[in-house]
């Protein structure tokens, strides 16, 4: 069964993983959140790299050294051009969205943030929304707060207009933009321009949504944007960090070595300039050239066309499994207010206990805490099962997963 | 091979765990946790001249955490503490019956068994510290 969206027949054939058989059956993939599967053109462009060109980049004046660079700082225009950033210098590549958080954590935080000032992030953020600016707000004695999310996982702007109102140090906002455990998207625009009327930055953290809705980062005007290559059908190892180029500017270096140098004396250092302050010693060249084949990709199917497909399988999902007795799902009922992600528990039976049930039908679906206890806490659960959808996910696929969950209410005789 | 885990004995002991909860001023408290699943385990133990007189566990996590849990404690219950060290891997995967588990699900299986043999160790750790610290360097412990 094709969605009325995408052609996924023709999309699976793309995808070499797809064509795996798992204890005989076929395989459905449904851990998209996590990370996704690479077309073959991503593989290839891998492959190419170390079979035809392999070669540091920006030092040597050899061909396949010139090759190499062009095609890695390709991929930085293409990222520039998919969010909609205003010059490629606003785009660093780092190993992924959590090393993007530690550096403005680290490089931003630590000019920036001082005794007694206040972040505010939520109840929902992913452990690396969170650990980074906890141990930053120790060193500097500084506090944070959680915007607290309603029982359906939504934000209430009126919190944060209350810590804003009330806290004349409030000194940075960082939220994810889409919850990698409840998969509701947030209002981030609304949330940008009531910070900025206060004149406080905003860090998005974009893991989910990038890969699944358009990003424009000019439109939303936020500070920094964070996401990772490999939950877009890129390579594993590729994050990305956008920010505005004149904090950037300001900003101290991360790691520092080579390339991220003008001049280095015995006494002192010039630094580099945009972007390559922030990308010391050589970075993955190779993956991050992989990556504009997921551009490409991407952009090829367009993300309006993703982003309809991944809300009928969701609502397609959510109907077969509201049938099931002693389902609990989580997040928001109404589609425009999530992704393609679904978090449920089915009776008594524990997420890891299904998900060893659905791996027996070749059905690979996360469990656990998500990296998110704050929330699991706030649900007053301690794990949950997930399902996640992309652009080769199809209605055929749900329907063997729910095949399966009727095989679980049967061992567990719910 | 879902019907070979989920069997009935285990189900059983997931929905009627044996010997679960507190001890007050119980002897020895210990808790572990494994963060790949988040499940957690607590045991109380109350130890009258080196015997096991009363234990309890409380925790939350998969049926397989659970059920071992609930299961060991019956089988060391009235036992010497020092039972803890003999028993191994092999011997709680029999007694519950799931021999082919694999390496992720393994740990589920035994963090109960973990937690116990923790538990001896700080037991004897205020007691006899020389007695712990042999305990400590046996490879065969955890």
């Amino acid at each position: 069964m094709q969605s009325s969206e995408l052609e996924t027949n023709k999309i699976r054939k793309d995808f070499p993983i797809l064509t795996r058989k798992i204890n005989g059956k076929p395989f459905v993939y449904l851990d998209n959140a996590s990370t996704t599967q690479k077309p073959l053109s991503v593989i290839n462009k891998i492959v190419d790299y170390y079979s035809l060109y392999n070669s540091n980049i920006h030092r040597a004046v050899y061909d396949i050294a010139e090759e190499a660079t062009n095609a890695y700082e390709l991929t930085r225009k293409k990222v520039c051009k998919f969010i909609n950033a205003n010059s490629p210098q606003e785009i660093i590549f780092t190993r992924n969205a959590t090393e993007a958080i530690n550096l403005v954590s680290y490089s931003w935080g630590r000019q920036n943030i001082k005794k007694g000032d206040l972040i505010i992030l939520s109840e929902q953020e992913h452990h690396s929304n969170i650990v980074p600016w906890q141990i930053l707000a120790k060193e500097k004695n500084a506090e944070i707060k959680y915007l607290k999310i309603d029982e359906t996982g939504n934000l209430n702007l009126n919190e944060l207009e209350f810590y804003l109102n009330n806290h004349n140090n409030a000194k940075l906002i960082s939220l994810c933009h889409m919850s990698n455990a409840l998969g509701n998207i947030i209002p981030i625009k609304k949330i940008i321009d009531l910070a900025h009327t206060y004149n406080i930055p905003v860090f998005v953290d974009g893991a989910q949504s990038v890969p699944h809705l358009t990003t424009d980062v000019t439109s939303l005007d936020c500070d920094f944007l964070a996401f990772s290559a490999h939950k877009m059908l890129g390579p594993t190892g590729v994050g990305i960090l956008y920010g505005k180029k004149k904090i950037l500017e300001e900003m101290d270096p991360f790691l520092c070595g080579g390339d991220m140098i003008k001049e280095v004396h015995k006494e002192n250092t010039f630094f580099n300039d945009l972007p390559y302050k922030f990308e010391a010693g050589t970075p993955n060249i190779a993956d991050v050239i992989g990556f504009s084949s997921a551009l490409d990709y991407l952009n090829e199917i367009g993300m309006d066309h993703i982003r309809n497909h991944e809300i009928e399988l969701t609502k397609y999902a959510i109907e077969k499994m509201s049938e099931l007795k002693q389902m609990k799902l989580y997040g928001d009922i109404n589609l425009q207010n999530r992704g393609g992600i679904i978090s449920f528990n089915l009776g008594d039976i524990h997420p890891h206990d299904l998900a060893t049930i659905l791996n027996e039908h070749a059905i690979a679906i996360r469990s656990g805490h998500h990296c998110a206890q704050v929330l699991m806490e706030k649900l007053d659960v301690s794990a949950t099962s997930r399902i996640s959808f992309y652009i080769y996910n199809t209605k055929e696929e749900i329907n063997i997963f729910i095949n399966a969950l009727g095989e679980a209410i049967r061992l567990f005789q719910l | 091979m879902s019907d070979d885990i989920y069997r009935e004995i285990i189900l059983d002991h997931y929905r009627n765990p044996r010997n679960k909860g507190k001890i007050d001023n119980a002897d020895v408290v210990i808790h572990d946790s494994n963060p790949l699943c988040g499940d957690q385990i607590d045991i109380y133990l109350n130890v009258v001249e080196g015997q096991i007189k009363d234990i309890k566990f409380d925790g939350k996590g998969c049926a397989i955490s659970q059920a071992s849990a609930s299961m060991l404690t019956e089988m060391v219950m009235d036992k010497p503490l020092t039972t803890a060290k003999d028993i191994s891997k092999d011997d709680i995967l029999e007694n519950i019956g799931l021999t082919n588990l694999g390496p992720a699900r393994i740990k589920c299986a035994l963090l109960s068994l973990k937690v116990l043999k923790m538990g001896m160790v700080k037991y004897y750790t205020d007691k006899e510290p020389n007695t712990a610290e042999e305990m400590e360097k046996d490879s065969n412990l955890f």
